[in-house]
């Protein structure tokens, strides 16, 4: 009774209802498309219930502290366990990651990408999400390893098969990258284990839990901390992507279908970071600080080579994906400062940005999906042709750009804040360069914004998609064999789907203090440590 | 009189424990019972032999797990140089498995290849009572008669398809190495046997480390015993011969020769490590270490360029063999030598089933698809979406992802030979690291292939499995998902009493 009225089993139920729903799934015939929709999305939908259910039932007073928090034997030999728990930090990750799926899955209705096959599509969703939700519940190393990984193939499949013309190279891209990682990634776990052991006076208490790492993890030399901090690094850095290890990102947006760009940029690029705030920071403190200068320099040559790249490009999709290097730099510039101001700020723009971007690829989507291009030159007076999604597009351009009153500027102009004071033992003057540098930045996504929307949306449509039964038109119908008369405004499964982001966006960008207030004790109790 | 006699020459009667021999007793009396069975059934009922043999094997997978569930302690009979102990029982367990899923693998392929149809389950029956006894000798003699006991039988195995050239070369190539490799091995052997004076592998143990120091007599035998069974887990450079017979022999039997030939090597060297030189930790540890890292990256750099699929699984099965090394180059130090030897016991484990499921699909698509061409695997989700995500599964196992088996398998290895805190660990788990990476590479390429390309000649007729091929497919599959969800249930069940039995 005591499991029922703690209600241990929410997070588990809120991480394995999708898997449940692959079960009904995998039993309904291909060609039932309207069934296997249906039950993906009441899947969805019930996973989001159980998710809003755990958020009301949060205790707010003490978001610092691990809720429903539970602890099970798992594999007993390597010492691993089940251990699972919600804070501040995870709390909004958690059900971003829900929200997403649901509205991805809504918008797929009818947007299932070529060539088809609802069932498997859908299923692939489904998978992510448990991967997802179940890294930010994680609070065992090796738990977190595993769903950290879960998330690989069903990403890959989602490029590699219904991905765009480049699509087997982007995807296979993808894997190796982040396999990369992750194989360093996992050297270090256990051996920042097996050092933690070796130095603790009571080894037969070791386990994989994030609690003995926050315990012992201080303990650990100083140089084998830098070097185990090193294969962590990788691991979340090309994850996240920070600059070198980017390359990955911008052909695997432009590869992949919609609903898998959304994801990725919503939820899976926050695994890295959310990876650097909920382990590599708090279980190794003393090489944190040693490192953070370069993940500081990293961070704001990721801002200013992201939004240099976003001039550069040519693609719109490709150029939203740039922006998401520029966008994480912010974040791990937050980071890296390794005050509560700044990992805040962090926190916030991972979600922030997951709201943004993720609405960004959407939109890239239906413009695609529309004009079947997203070369910029070739797109023009979208706010003539369809002023709608236009509107839409200048109101997530104006929000990632940071406009302040929406929800991107919390992310970044509190980062850029932060670094003017960072935490002790780190070089004032190296950060506060750098915060110049990144406010720069700031006034380059502005202009790759602003650039984009004055190229796509302002002046006449191009004669290609021009208006419909001129003369121009039917010569450019006859030219352009791809050319449809479907040019139309939103549609009602995007009204549907994009709603709740536009929403979210506002309200967060007017009264931030909603999220902030809930990472905030959490945030502030993991950096009590670089106060000292 | 012939007792009298026996009596004079001081000759005791030793002590038979039955019940720890029954597995072997039962697979003996099923070789006779299928070669006997065989001249009694017409040609059309063969298959009656694949139906027996599996029986057989079960038969003498029960005993294992009666004495499993007893878990008293270690059963030494004659002398201690046959144990049965939780290390022997959970091997034997392993290999009587493999032999099954093998029989279920060979069932259709043997009945339509038309010859020797009974002699086939004899030779594997006498292949899997040589790796059960491998697992239970503790005496050169012993270890050795084992190892020929499996082999001969897998040389002939090997060679099966007799009107296939690629075939018969498979075969040779095995018999001439193997041959050569035991021929190494036996005088090895004897000059262990020479300077210690002993077979018994516990007391050549305590006498090569009870002198402290070595002769070049001691290394040579070392290294001439580990160079022998090298050939065995087919490692590189002595490797040579694993493409060209996994490709050459049929499909089943290259399963079986990739997971369990290769695991009785495994056994085999265990046991010499951990007792016949346990402390001579400076002469196999550089070996092992040099082995091992050669292993993992030819194996894995060669398989980058194959675009047969069943040598692209030999290199696959050869670089998976430099993962099992690798806990053996940390096995002499204190603090890894028990997770080394989890870690290799659990390693064989999960990649029998996953490879054994690969080979399974292999098998599976190859009998529409009559090739073994990577590229006959193209379109595969579009006719089999069953078998390509099966396929999938095994694969992404191989690679080490989670939540399927192969994880832990490589989390094994690393969690041992990080734990040795020693430089030689540090140095084979980042390459292991590395290595680990570029296997995912050819890994996808299949992935890529069954998921992303367009069907071969537009062929999308269903594949049609044959149920002891969906057997072995539903027995493979589930042990992969489940050993990577819950890995602790092998952990329960023995693998934890692993080491008691080498006195750790």
């Amino acid at each position: 009774m005591d499991v029922l009225q703690n209600q241990q089993w929410l997070l588990s139920l809120g991480t394995f209802l999708p898997m449940v729903g692959v079960l009904v799934m995998l039993f309904i015939p291909n060609r039932d498309e309207a069934m296997v929709k249906g039950i993906a999305v009441l899947t969805a939908a019930a996973t989001l219930a159980v998710g809003v259910y755990t958020a009301a039932k949060f205790d707010y007073g003490h978001a610092a502290r691990l809720q429903f928090f539970t602890t099970n034997a798992w594999i007993r030999p390597i010492r691993a366990t089940y251990t699972i728990g919600l804070d501040g930090i995870s709390l909004p990750l958690y059900l971003l990651s829900m929200v997403i799926t649901l509205l991805v899955m809504v918008y797929s209705w009818d947007h299932v990408p070529a060539p088809g096959n609802p069932k498997a599509f859908f299923i692939l969703m489904l998978v992510l999400q448990t991967g997802m939700a179940g890294t930010f519940i994680a609070q065992d190393l090796i738990l977190f390893f595993v769903f950290f990984e879960l998330v690989l193939l069903p990403m890959y499949f989602m490029i590699g098969v219904w991905g765009g013309d480049n699509r087997q190279y982007a995807s296979l891209k993808f894997f190796l990258y982040t396999m990369f990682g992750s194989a360093l990634m996992l050297v270090a776990f256990i051996a920042l284990f097996v050092v933690t052991k070796n130095n603790s006076a009571t080894p037969e208490l070791a386990s994989f839990k994030f609690q003995w790492f926050i315990e012992n993890g201080g303990g650990v030399a100083k140089n084998t901390a830098i070097w185990i901090f090193a294969g962590m690094f990788i691991g979340f850095a090309v994850k996240v992507p920070m600059f070198p290890f980017h390359t990955w990102l911008p052909d695997a947006h432009t590869e992949a279908p919609t609903q898998g760009s959304v994801i990725l940029a919503a939820i899976l690029l926050k695994l890295g970071t959310y990876g650097f705030v909920r382990i590599a920071l708090p279980f190794l403190p003393q090489a944190a600080v040693k490192w953070a200068p370069v993940i500081g320099v990293l961070a704001v040559i990721g801002i200013i080579y992201g939004a240099l790249g976003c001039l550069a490009q040519t693609d719109m999709k490709r150029l939203i994906a740039f922006s998401s290097v520029a966008h994480m730099g912010f974040v791990m510039l937050g980071i890296s400062t390794l005050t509560t101001l700044g990992i805040d700020a962090a926190l916030f723009g991972m979600v922030a940005h997951g709201l943004i971007t993720g609405m960004l690829f959407f939109l890239a989507g239906s413009v695609k999906e529309r004009y079947h291009t997203l070369q910029i030159s070739r797109l023009s007076g979208m706010l003539k042709q369809m002023p709608r999604l236009g509107w839409i597009l200048g109101f997530c351009a104006m929000a990632s750009l940071g406009l302040p009153g929406l929800a991107g500027f919390w992310g970044e102009f509190p980062a850029i804040l932060s670094a003017y004071s960072p935490a002790a033992g780190l070089s004032q003057v190296l950060f506060r360069t750098l915060m110049v540098i990144a406010a720069v930045g700031t006034v380059l996504a502005a202009s790759y914004l602003l650039w984009l929307y004055q190229r796509t949306a302002f002046g006449e449509p191009t004669e290609e998609f021009g208006g419909h039964g001129s003369h121009a038109h039917a010569a450019g119908a006859a030219a352009n064999p791809e050319h449809h008369d479907d040019i139309e405004d939103v549609k009602i499964f995007e009204w549907i789907a994009w709603t709740p982001l536009l929403i979210a966006i506002v309200v967060f960008g007017v009264y931030p203090q909603l999220m902030f207030k809930i990472f905030d004790p959490a945030v502030n109790q993991l950096t009590a440590v670089f106060r000292k | 009189m012939i007792s009298s006699l026996l009596a004079a020459g001081g000759f005791v009667s030793p002590h038979v424990d039955y019940h720890a021999l029954a597995p072997e007793i039962v697979l003996g009396g099923g070789i006779c019972l299928v070669l006997l069975v065989d001249l009694f059934v017409s040609d059309s009922r063969r298959w009656i032999l694949a139906t027996l043999s599996g029986f057989v094997l079960l038969g003498a997978f029960l005993p294992v797990v009666t004495l499993g569930v007893i878990g008293s302690d270690v059963r030494p009979m004659f002398d201690g140089r046959y144990v049965i102990d939780n290390f022997s029982l959970v091997l034997k367990a392993l290999f009587l498995l493999t032999g099954y899923v093998v029989v279920l693998l060979s069932t259709n392929e043997i009945q339509e290849g038309g010859y020797h149809k009974g002699e086939y389950y004899v030779m594997l029956l006498s292949s899997i009572l040589g790796m059960v006894m491998m697992a239970s000798s503790r005496d050169l003699i012993s270890v050795f008669i084992a190892l020929e006991f499996l082999s001969i039988p897998a040389y002939m195995m090997a060679a099966w398809r007799k009107r296939d050239l690629k075939s018969n070369e498979a075969g040779v190539k095995y018999y001439l190495l193997g041959v050569f490799a035991s021929a190494v091995m036996l005088y090895g052997m004897s000059l262990l046997y020479g300077v210690t004076g002993s077979t018994k592998l516990v007391e050549i143990g305590k006498v090569v480390t009870g002198k402290g120091k070595f002769g070049g007599i001691e290394v040579m035998g070392i290294v001439f015993v580990i160079v022998g069974f090298a050939f065995k887990v087919s490692a590189v450079p002595f490797h040579t011969w694993a493409p060209d017979t996994y490709e050459g022999a049929p499909t089943p039997v290259t399963a079986f020769l990739s997971v369990a030939s290769k695991a009785a090597g495994f056994v085999a060297l265990v046991l010499l490590v951990y007792l016949a030189f346990p402390q001579a930790v400076d002469v196999y540890r550089p070996f092992f270490w040099v082995m091992a890292a050669l292993t993992m990256t030819v194996g894995n750099v060669v398989a980058l360029r194959q675009t047969n699929i069943v040598r692209l699984l030999a290199y696959s099965s050869i670089s998976q063999g430099g993962f099992i090394m690798m806990p053996l180059v940390v096995a002499g130090s204190t603090r890894s030598a028990e997770a080394s030897l989890r870690a290799i016991v659990v390693y064989l484990i999960i990649y029998a089933a996953t490879n054994l499921g690969a080979f399974a699909v292999v098998i599976a698509v190859s009998r529409k698809t009559r090739s073994g061409e990577i590229s006959s695997f193209g379109g595969l989700f579009s006719y089999a979406p069953g078998l390509t995500v099966l396929m999938t599964v095994f694969l992404a196992s191989l690679a080490g992802i989670p939540p399927f088996g192969g994880w832990y398998a490589k989390f094994g290895v690393f969690n041992a030979v990080l734990s040795a805190r020693s430089g030689w660990g540090y140095s084979i788990a980042v390459i292991g690291a590395v290595n680990a990476v570029i296997a995912t590479a050819y890994y996808v390429t299949i992935m890529r292939e069954m998921w992303m390309k367009p069907a071969l000649d537009g062929d999308v007729t269903p594949v049609r499995v044959p149920g002891s091929i969906k057997a072995a497919l539903a027995i493979t599959g589930v042990a992969t998902l489940l050993l990577g969800v819950l890995p602790g249930l092998i952990g329960h069940s023995g693998i934890t009493g692993l080491a008691g039995a080498f006195g750790l």
